[in-house]
């Protein structure tokens, strides 16, 4: 299955090549792997998607953590969370499907974010799921180009514990965990 | 300590002093020359070796000897790629080292300047963690987060790379400023309450349980730990290779080492158990055989500084992760005496059976096995404070096998990576640890050739070195291999050798050569007498054997055995 994790790393030169690289050593699959900065400047921020079974997710984690740079390892796959994808698709459209993919991209909450003689270019955020419907009732009408950044996650309700406190405090409390949408 | 301004180069040295450094294993080149320069005012001992390669090895040896971390140095470009080897070899064994690498300058970087090698990122998946450094402002931090992440937790290789610009330009010194800033890093980690519960209660509803002894033991010192529970429950214990010596040899309890050349009743009595106790060890493929059928009515405790081994290969019912000592010590007061003669019996009756195959009980047909240079060494270097380092290969087995260990850091030798050319290096870095120990390197003639140029290292830094070549004219272990598996066919294993007697001779070692069994313990007896390095050349056996084996893939129960022949002969006898 897909397990999603949170990794919270210190933000020095050539953390993301060790992450990557203890993935390839270990021949686990990275599905996608996105990296940016947080609230903290001395804090970065991976979310990281990989195909594995229980067992494997574990171990994931506690090789991750055998990395001196990494801070926390958050797996959040079965937990309540925010996770985000955003795509840009450019779709041939002509004079007359214009106004269909239009009103498909409005049905998806998309925006339209160029638009050219022979096509559309839209942009749209989401959950992985969404973004695949829209790519589906597009592509009759002719993809031409397509991008997605992999996804973001985010856990509801509750700060991690990097982020809220310093690196090294570890307390977490599950009763702070909002379930709300 | 008041504040001082200083170089970069001298930073590094003066932070080496208060880490406790007291020899360093280099060879010099240009991006690390202004370290070489202000190498005069320190009190460390550097020894040049004769490939950076050997420096690792030599560092590692005297890692393994001492239990302190080792250091090597080299230059950018390839003198820190020859390093490679001797890291890997660090990283698999869990040997404590600190390689310093000199880096061409800090605005060449990139360039591809002459001798600029991504040491760093050539190392990445081969150290435990490793620094660029580009500032002399730098240097005292990273010195000091490297030996602690070194030596702390699972130990490991750590690469410090630091620029020539980085050596040669000044900053302010504050040791005490100077603090590891390791957030991310928790090498103290402990079981909780409930896994020693179910600990405890597997070991007390075991009826046939065996001990599987590992390097962790000896890295962790917890030998008198171990010995104290094994007697207490009544648990016999199967070494690893690195775990020989963890336990001694001669302790009715311990049954010697276990895995692809252990002997047969010890894997009979890992398949039989019902609970094996894994105790700093990691589960490897020599060690297992066929992960299918392994210790398969057997439950399992693992108890493991690294959380990524839980799991890994084997699963296991119980992981107590932490410190074997400290996790020993909490589960010693409530571990109960209970009689387990019934199973012990049975193992000595495998014992007694599988005992008279043994090479060691033929008769002396005037042919010189390396099993009896290995058994009369062991004889005549048993009472002393001795240090036996080995290479890999058959020798490394026998060594294994006849060599009774009843020390810890009493034998060194590169396991997880199988290292040709280790032991001769390593034997250096050992007696540089202790040199009131008797080191023997035992080496074959095909490991003994990769790096016999550090006869050169021994020779320059008058160090009392006793080297025992196994020479088979074969890369031994190779040529068992083919003769097992691939019909005989000797592709590439015979091997034409120089007359090494004479070779030590240049070298200006005494040197002697051997080929009867009669010969072994008077050439033994003369190599300790004389006051200097010694090499022995054993001509042994060409088409000798390591029995039993399992074969790799195998069941660990389903082992190759020596030919009923022989058997039937030492019975006779």
């Amino acid at each position: 299955m897909l397990n999603t994790y949170v990794v919270y790393v210190e933000n020095k030169p050539g953390v993301l090549t060790r992450v990557a690289s203890l993935f390839r050593r270990r021949a686990f699959n990275i599905d996608s792997l996105t990296v940016g900065r947080t609230e903290k400047p001395e804090v970065s921020r991976m979310t990281i998607t990989v195909d594995a079974d229980h067992d494997h997710a574990r171990r994931i984690e506690a090789n991750l953590y055998k990395l001196v740079n990494v801070l926390l390892v958050e797996n959040i796959t079965n937990l309540p969370a925010i996770v985000r994808d955003l795509a840009m698709i450019k779709v041939a459209a002509t004079h007359e499907a214009r106004s269909h993919v239009l009103e498909l991209a409005s049905v998806f909450r998309a925006r339209v974010v160029d638009v050219a003689p022979e096509s559309l270019t839209i942009e749209i955020t989401g959950a992985e799921d969404k973004i695949d419907g829209l790519l589906e009732v597009l592509r009759p009408y002719g993809v031409l180009e397509m991008v997605r950044t992999g996804i973001v996650a985010m856990r509801r309700g509750k700060s991690s514990t990097v982020s809220s406190t310093a690196a090294t405090d570890q307390d977490v409390s599950e009763d702070d965990v909002s379930h709300s949408v | 300590m008041t504040r001082q301004h200083m170089s970069g180069a001298s930073i590094l040295w003066e932070c080496l002093e208060r880490e406790g450094v007291q020899h360093v294993f280099g060879y010099p080149g240009g991006a690390i020359l202004p370290a070489y320069d202000a190498l005069k005012g320190s009190k460390i001992h550097h020894i040049l070796v004769r490939h950076e390669q050997g420096a690792t090895h030599m560092a590692d040896g005297y890692a393994r000897a001492s239990g302190q971390v080792g250091v090597a140095v080299a230059t950018s470009g390839p003198g820190a790629t020859n390093m490679v080897t001797g890291i890997a070899t660090a990283m698999l064994d869990s040997s404590p080292i600190v390689c310093i690498t000199g880096q061409v300058g800090s605005k060449l970087i990139g360039s591809d300047a002459f001798q600029e090698t991504d040491i760093t990122g050539v190392t990445l998946p081969i150290t435990k963690h490793n620094y660029l450094v580009t500032h002399a402002s730098e240097v005292a931090r990273t010195i000091r987060e490297a030996f602690y992440v070194a030596r702390s937790g699972r130990p490991g290789p750590v690469l410090v790379d630091i620029t020539k610009d980085a050596q040669q330009s000044t900053c302010e010194f504050d040791w005490e400023a100077a603090k590891p800033q390791l957030p991310g890093y928790r090498p103290d980690l402990s079981p909780e309450r409930k896994e020693y519960e179910q600990a405890l209660e597997l070991i007390h509803n075991s009826k046939r349980p065996v001990i599987l002894a590992g390097h962790g033991i000896i890295i962790s010192g917890a030998m008198n730990e171990v010995r104290e529970f094994a007697e207490r429950a009544g648990i016999p214990v199967a070494l690893t290779l690195l775990g020989l010596g963890a336990f001694p040899a001669s302790h009715p309890l311990n049954l010697g080492m276990m895995g692809m050349h252990g002997e047969a009743w010890v894997n009979h009595t890992i398949q039989e158990a019902d609970l094996l106790l894994a105790f700093g060890m990691r589960f490897d493929d020599r060690v297992t055989g066929n992960l299918k059928t392994y210790a398969s009515n057997a439950k399992k405790i693992h108890i493991e500084i690294d959380p990524a081994e839980i799991n890994k290969n084997v699963k296991v019912d119980v992981p107590l992760v932490g410190d074997l000592r400290e996790v020993l010590h909490e589960l010693l007061p409530h571990v109960e005496s209970i009689d387990r003669s019934e199973w012990l019996d049975s193992i000595d009756k495998l014992k007694g059976d599988a005992a008279v195959r043994d090479i060691q009980n033929l008769p002396d047909s005037g042919h010189l096995y390396a099993a009896h240079v290995i058994n009369d060494l062991w004889r005549e270097t048993r009472d002393g404070d001795t240090v036996v380092v080995t290479d890999v290969g058959q020798h490394q087995m026998w060594e294994a096998q006849y060599y009774k260990h009843e020390k810890p850091r009493s034998l060194i030798t590169s396991g997880g990576l199988g290292t040709m050319g280790f032991a001769l290096p390593a034997g250096i870095g050992a007696k540089v640890a202790r040199p009131e120990a008797d080191v023997w390197v035992i080496v074959g003639d095909g490991g003994f050739q990769m790096t016999l140029c550090e006869l050169a290292t021994i020779v320059q830094e008058k160090l009392k070195v006793n080297i025992a070549i196994i020479n088979n004219g074969f890369l031994g272990m190779v040529r068992q291999w083919q003769e097992f598996f691939y019909e005989r066919n000797y592709a590439a294993t015979p091997l034409l050798n120089p007359d090494f007697g004479k070779l030590g001779e240049a070298y200006g070692i005494r040197s002697m050569t051997v080929t009867e069994r009669s010969q072994v313990v008077p050439s033994v007896q003369a190599a300790r007498q004389h006051d200097g390095p010694v090499l022995i050349n054993f001509r042994v056996e060409q088409e000798d054997t390591v029995y039993p084996m399992v074969a790799a893939g195998a069941s660990l129960h389903e082992m190759i055995r020596r030919p009923s022949k022989i058997v039937e002969t030492a019975a006779d006898e």
